[in-house]
């Protein structure tokens, strides 16, 4: 019964989310929300850096590209921005669409070069898609950014109206509950999507491509064509990702998605473990969490400064211990939450006739092995060059 | 005429204090391999101490202190949390800078807070004219100090012992390890170095025009990291030159934007980046950069 074990956890989360929404007040279920869009675009960026071996700074400007494209397509044109009118789920879509579009047409960039140097590149992308989100006002409101249309199929709106009154089992269903299911229903459908491109002939040709780039071409692998696809693969994500905070803000302008953005996913992507779906949920839940939360319940912690008082004030508080934990993960922890988890579990476990022992970990300086010694054991993060 | 040669010599002086701050990069990305996004928060630290002691030791005193400080805190980042990572490879280490950045950058914003520090340097707001160019005393003063720093940097690299190891360390770290060069030694002296210059460049960023030492003055480290991308990303020489191709493209951005209005405001922004990626396309290892950057 080992592929039910394994199944187990991803179930039991899945239910529990699906849960939470009759359990949560709105403060909670907003940050659930932003929460959830962070997933995805955390998911798209894991598989760029985790399983290709190369790095983004670039995903906050597809993201606001998915962002906009959403609120261009659904919204209707008024006054302040134009819009086309489209249906809400084919906004969605075309959101993933149009940012992959725009990964891909980086590729002369993204294929050719390798690791923290297209890292640097793309810090790039995040400056020109402020300069476009500002100046093209017509479509993206300038400074001020622009509201979004709320998600709605035909008969059923994602918002407190249309129906007007829902209740589920006594309690009250607004458009912060049904975003939730929306939301889940993305995260569930990106992780299930990451996890087979990650176990696919193109995910094992990526990991190839990280591991050495020589031993992939001669094995076959068009070296710069995998690296373009795992952009443009990574750069859907991020459009959906920002399509998802769109939604869940309401309202979206140019400073949401700076270069804060951008390192934002990569940290939760590391905190996580590079290359792991659940860490990458989990690294994801973890920095959008935190700030909101010492921010809501500052006045409850007594040792915290009201802000501009020069103390030690929540949103500091909060960032401080951001830094501390990045650099307390790459120090101590190898493989980030899920190297520990999977290290953890290992111990624990006492051998199992159904399962095959574990694999010991290759000697320290050979780097990792392309295929993961069992399907329990996250791949150890590569070196990007060795 | 006039008017475009004071916007060249803006752009020549800007250029080269980017120089300063990409030349950093490109020292502590050949010693110890590390992709320092850390330096604005370095450069920031340089800037505030000069800032906050020079009223009680006087400012040269307070350059002095500044500059140490910068280059300790650099060694400092070095010795205590990049030397030990869980998994040294490039992209760990560019992360954990990140993070040390995010720290750095917080701590000193909360000390800062929304206050602009004056720098307190002789030249103050002073201007020199020279036949119809008008420069800020502090961006001449900068140039020249850059120019004799790069010949410094020259020297050190070309005709002494460390220097020539410092560049051994770079180009094979194994075998200049097996020729008995200490690579620890050469990495916290690339440290230093970058936290030094970083500090130069903070002096001068933080003076006139600009009002002073203010938290935002972090983020113009970032500035320049396309003229590093664009010189290739271990080129002394390269740095140099992609900050002045970078500093006059700025300058000329923002002096002439009323004409350039069709591409939109605060081009001055974008433009440096705009120059980084059509670069790239062309040359994907930048314009000095060896063919394959990779250290293998």
């Amino acid at each position: 019964m080992p592929e039910i074990r394994r199944r187990l956890p991803v179930v039991a989360a899945a239910l529990l989310a699906a849960a939470l929404p009759f359990l949560l007040d709105d403060f909670w279920l907003q940050t659930g929300l932003f929460t959830m869009a962070a997933v995805v675009g955390a998911i798209g960026l894991t598989l760029l850096v985790g399983v290709a071996g190369q790095l983004s700074l670039g995903h906050a400007s597809f993201a606001a590209l998915g962002a906009y494209t959403y609120a261009w397509a659904v919204g209707e044109t008024d006054g302040r921005a134009a819009g086309i009118g489209l249906p809400p789920v084919l906004g969605l879509v075309l959101a993933g669409v149009v940012a992959a579009v725009a990964g891909a047409l980086f590729s002369p960039i993204s294929g050719r070069l390798r690791g923290i140097y297209l890292g640097l590149a793309t810090i790039g992308l995040v400056f020109l898609a402020r300069h476009l989100m500002v100046n093209l006002q017509g479509a993206t409101g300038g400074f001020v950014g622009r509201s979004v249309e709320p998600f709605s199929v035909p008969g059923f709106s994602f918002s407190n109206n249309d129906p007007d009154y829902l209740a589920v089992a006594g309690v009250q269903f607004e458009g912060l509950h049904r975003l939730w299911y929306l939301f889940l229903g993305v995260v569930l459908l990106a992780a299930w999507l990451g996890r087979n491109v990650k176990a696919s002939r193109t995910g094992r040709a990526l990991a190839n491509v990280r591991d050495s780039e020589t031993a992939a071409a001669s094995t076959g692998i068009h070296v710069a064509r995998a690296k373009a696809t795992a952009f443009v693969i990574s750069s859907a994500y991020a459009g959906v990702a920002g399509a998802l905070m769109a939604l869940a803000y309401g309202r979206i302008a140019p400073d949401l998605f700076g270069l804060q953005l951008s390192i934002d996913f990569l940290v939760m992507i590391v905190l996580g473990g590079l290359g792991s779906i659940a860490g990458a949920a989990a690294g994801a839940a973890f920095v959008v969490i935190l700030p909101l939360v010492l921010t809501q319940y500052s006045s409850d912690l007594p040792f915290l400064a009201s802000p501009g008082s020069g103390g030690l004030d929540a949103a500091t508080l909060a960032r401080l211990l951001y830094g501390a934990a990045i650099v307390a993960v790459l120090l101590f922890l190898r493989g980030g939450l899920a190297g520990a988890a999977g290290r953890l579990r290992r111990r624990r476990a006492l051998p199992d006739p159904d399962d095959p022992p574990p694999a010991p970990p290759p000697p320290a300086g050979t780097g990792a092995s392309p295929s993961a010694p069992h399907p329990d054991v996250p791949t150890r993060s590569k070196e990007t060059s060795s | 005429m006039s008017y475009f040669l004071t916007q060249l010599a803006n752009g020549l002086s800007y250029g080269l204090i980017l120089g300063l701050i990409a030349v950093g990069f490109v020292i502590v990305f050949t010693s110890t391999g590390v992709l320092n996004f850390a330096h604005g928060s370095v450069l920031l630290t340089g800037a505030y101490l000069v800032a906050v002691l020079h009223d009680p030791i006087g400012f040269w005193a307070a350059v002095v202190v500044g500059i140490a400080g910068a280059a300790l805190l650099g060694v400092l980042i070095n010795a205590v949390l990049v030397r030990n990572l869980a998994e040294a490879n490039p992209g760990t280490a560019a992360i954990l800078m990140l993070g040390v950045d995010i720290l750095l950058l917080t701590e000193l914003t909360r000390r800062i807070g929304n206050r602009v520090l004056p720098i307190g340097a002789p030249w103050g707001a002073d201007v020199v004219t020279l036949g119809g160019v008008t420069l800020p005393t502090s961006r001449a003063v900068a140039a020249g100090l850059a120019v004799l720093v790069f010949g410094l940097l020259w020297f050190l690299f070309a005709r002494t012992g460390f220097g020539v190891a410092m560049r051994a360390a770079a180009a094979d770290g194994d075998t200049a390890s097996l020729m008995g060069i200490r690579l620890s030694r050469t990495g916290a002296a690339g440290w230093a170095l970058a936290g030094a210059l970083a500090a130069i460049a903070g002096i001068f960023l933080a003076s006139f025009p600009a009002p002073g030492v203010a938290p935002a003055l972090a983020i113009s480290a970032f500035a320049a990291i396309p003229a590093w991308v664009l010189g290739g990303f271990d080129s002394v020489v390269g740095a140099i030159v992609g900050g002045l191709i970078i500093g006059v493209v700025t300058a000329l951005a923002v002096g002439y934007e009323t004409q350039l209005h069709f591409l939109g405001r605060g081009l001055g922004e974008v433009v440096p980046y705009a120059v980084m990626i059509l670069v790239l396309l062309v040359r994907p290892s930048g314009l000095f950069g060896r063919e394959e950057a990779v250290r293998a």
